[in-house]
């Protein structure tokens, strides 16, 4: 077909009809039909990703009034300042606490769900999920009612038992807890669906096989269930690790980061010093800041996925 | 090592009955071969003298011990599966010591019967590769190995062939049959190949929807099966059956195939069928290589008739030819230099000294 097109350029012999098979041969190269077919979505993360990216690395370089260039200088400013430690500290606290517990309770509950009959499956797999599909805005605003410490219900029914009144936000241990507790019952629905995936992906005959070997339940979980999932559990935990570290929402409607900045984390931080206090410039560099750590976690975490790629 | 029984044993699934009341007695050293088409109940079977599946009714012994509630592991067991079940993330030697090292055995006795079941497996080489990285008859091996390890009583073997190619399968069959004479374990094997069956068993156990057809050694099988099962199962081609009726001519008993073939019985069977209704209805069942090309010299017994073949295959040691007879389809093994061609007539012998007859209402070998 191709040859035809080339035959037939010759005949005309014009400089048109070069082009023309100069953007046939071009077509018929795979890599250009891919680029030309990604176009859309790289424009898209070029307009939406890249460009605030490199927007905030170019803020981050001014000064409060964005007129002068002061290059690293709000980073200097802010690794003097306590406030700042603080919350990278607790940023940490917040987002390795969360994510263990909620790969824990996830993987818990997948293996429950797991051994359900298939019939009644679908029903708790799709209730086990709500929390994660009610936009967390929402909810949490139903978590602060709950934690209020005057009338609230988790109050109310402890008293039964002689505990409490418990300052779920206002006291800075209690509120980090509560904080956590919220992240947690959120992103655990996640952890639960990746996990039940890939449970449902280990071959029945590899826990046979582990049956006849001599394994007991525990044994069967420590050396077959868990290395078959480890590439999932080191993606989920990444990817869990990412947003939680940078989660703005529940933070900011529970305890807008009180009392007294202890339950502050980056994206509530960044959003005081740059919104809030109108130091845009300075709000970037706080959220820049992430970058770094989450980097680190991420060459980590994928060095070993990469490493032991996909062994069945 | 150990002898293994089963009493009576069945499994129900809901209502369904998938295995209906086995009796089996397997002795100390012996290979046993569980075959039947799919969904006969050969895997279940197998999988219930592993402890995989529960048993709804009987009892199974192992050694002398019931272990119907005993659960897979304190069985004593070791098992091969069609996929291998390999463990994709440990390397073949991890793979093949994972029993033992759960039983915390001493590193160094580990260490001796991997090297030992390695060496008899032929695959030293690869014990530091991981599943990945080996063919499908090196994992199979691998299989094999892990269950050598661990000196169980008994070996269990499911369709352990039935991934590998043709060629593959013929070595393997061969393989396991080498491992078998050298480690005298206790096995039972399933397999839907009757081939397999008849090449590995010291008896083959042919099952047909959730019952036993007929134990007995691959010769008894193929050269006195008990039921027309059986002898359409065991045998390639398979058995050629002919509705045929018995007659009385002359104080002798002749066998009638259609109208014009009708051929007197051999002494032997003529005395054997002779108390038989004659207004039964009756199926001739004929292997395809007692039904070859004439000749001169014809031994008694052997009977010939003409007919016009339908299709000739071509295997390069015989030709197998194509006819029918009154309308059944028929195959016969001639020599390749007997002249068979499509469609030309052919006279053919029949040895009757070999032929079977059957009840076709009961299935019963007469």
């Amino acid at each position: 077909m191709a040859d035809v097109i080339v035959e037939h350029g010759r005949v005309v012999g014009t400089t048109g009809a070069r082009k023309r098979t100069g953007l046939h041969n071009a077509l018929r190269r795979k890599s250009m039909v891919a680029f030309f077919l990604t176009l859309p979505l790289i424009v898209l993360i070029a307009l939406f990703v890249l460009y605030p990216a490199l927007f905030s690395m170019h803020l981050a370089t001014l000064n409060k009034s964005m007129q002068k260039f002061v290059g690293f200088g709000n980073f200097t400013f802010l690794f003097k300042r306590e406030t700042f430690w603080m919350v990278v500290k607790q940023s940490c606290i917040f987002a390795i606490t969360a994510v263990i517990f909620k790969a824990l309770i996830g993987f818990i509950v997948a293996h429950f769900v797991h051994n359900i009959p298939a019939k009644g499956q679908r029903k708790w797999r799709g209730m086990l999920l709500v929390p994660w599909v009610i936009p967390p805005a929402m909810s949490t605003l139903a978590w602060l009612w709950l934690f209020d410490p005057s009338y609230s219900a988790f109050n109310y029914t402890l008293s039964f038992f002689g505990v409490g009144p418990i300052p779920w936000l206002g006291d800075a241990a209690w509120a980090r807890f509560s904080v956590i507790l919220v992240n947690v019952w959120y992103g655990s629905p996640f952890f639960m669906i990746m996990y039940l995936a890939a449970l449902k992906s280990v071959p029945d005959q590899l826990y046979e096989a582990a049956a006849i070997d001599g394994a007991n339940w525990w044994q069967k979980i420590w050396y077959v269930t868990l290395p078959m999932m480890r590439n999932i559990i080191a993606i989920t935990t990444l990817f869990s690790l990412i947003v939680t570290f940078a989660n703005f929402d529940i933070v900011r409607i529970l305890t807008s980061g009180g009392p007294l900045d202890q339950t502050q984390i980056f994206a509530t931080y960044a959003f005081r010093v740059g919104i809030e206090s109108n130091d845009i410039p300075l709000g970037a560099s706080v959220s820049l800041f992430m970058v770094p750590i989450l980097a680190v976690a991420a060459i980590f975490i994928l060095r070993d996925v990469s490493k032991r790629g996909n062994e069945a | 090592m150990a002898d293994v029984s089963l009493r009576k044993v069945v499994k129900r699934y809901d209502d369904v009955e998938a295995v209906r009341g086995i009796d089996l007695d397997i002795a100390d050293h012996e290979f046993i071969v569980l075959v039947g088409p799919s969904g006969c109940g050969k895997s279940t079977t197998l999988r219930m003298i592993a402890g995989l599946e529960d048993i709804s009714d009987g009892d199974i012994t192992i050694g002398g011990d019931v272990v119907n509630d005993v659960p897979p592991k304190d069985r004593d067991i070791a098992m091969v599966f069609q996929n291998y079940a390999l463990y994709p993330h440990m390397t073949v030697a991890e793979n093949m010591s994972f029993g033992l090292r759960l039983k915390h055995y001493p590193k160094a006795e580990i260490k001796a019967r991997v090297t030992e079941a390695a060496r008899l497996l032929d695959i030293t080489d690869l014990i530091d590769r991981k599943p990945k990285q080996l063919s499908g008859g090196q994992r199979q091996r691998v299989a094999m190995g892990r269950a050598i390890v661990r000196n169980p009583k008994v070996f269990l073997f499911d369709e352990p062939l039935s991934n590998l190619d043709a060629k593959l399968r013929v070595q393997m069959r061969i393989e396991i049959k080498k491992v078998h004479q050298k480690v005298r374990t206790t096995t039972v094997y399933v397999t839907h190949d009757q081939v397999e069956a008849m090449t590995l068993a010291d008896r083959v156990v042919v099952m047909n929807k959730g019952r036993i057809e007929q134990i007995g050694t691959p010769n008894e099988l193929y050269h006195k099966p008990a039921t027309r099962f059986v002898a359409g199962f065991i045998g390639s081609p398979a058995m050629n059956f002919v509705p045929c009726l018995l007659e009385d001519v002359g104080g002798k008993l002749n066998l009638r195939l259609t109208d014009r073939i009708a051929f007197p019985l051999p002494p032997a069977r003529a005395a054997r069928y002779n108390a038989l209704p004659r207004a039964d209805k009756l199926q001739l069942g004929i292997r395809p290589e007692h039904l070859t090309e004439s000749h001169a010299h014809l031994e008694p017994g052997v009977e010939t008739f003409d007919t016009v073949l339908d299709v000739t295959e071509p295997m390069g040691m015989e030709t197998l030819v194509y006819f029918t007879l009154e309308g059944t389809p028929v195959c016969g093994r001639v020599n390749p230099n007997a002249g068979a061609k499509d469609g030309a007539p052919m006279r053919l012998a029949m040895d009757l000294n070999n032929m079977h007859l059957l009840n076709e209402a009961t299935g019963l070998v007469l």
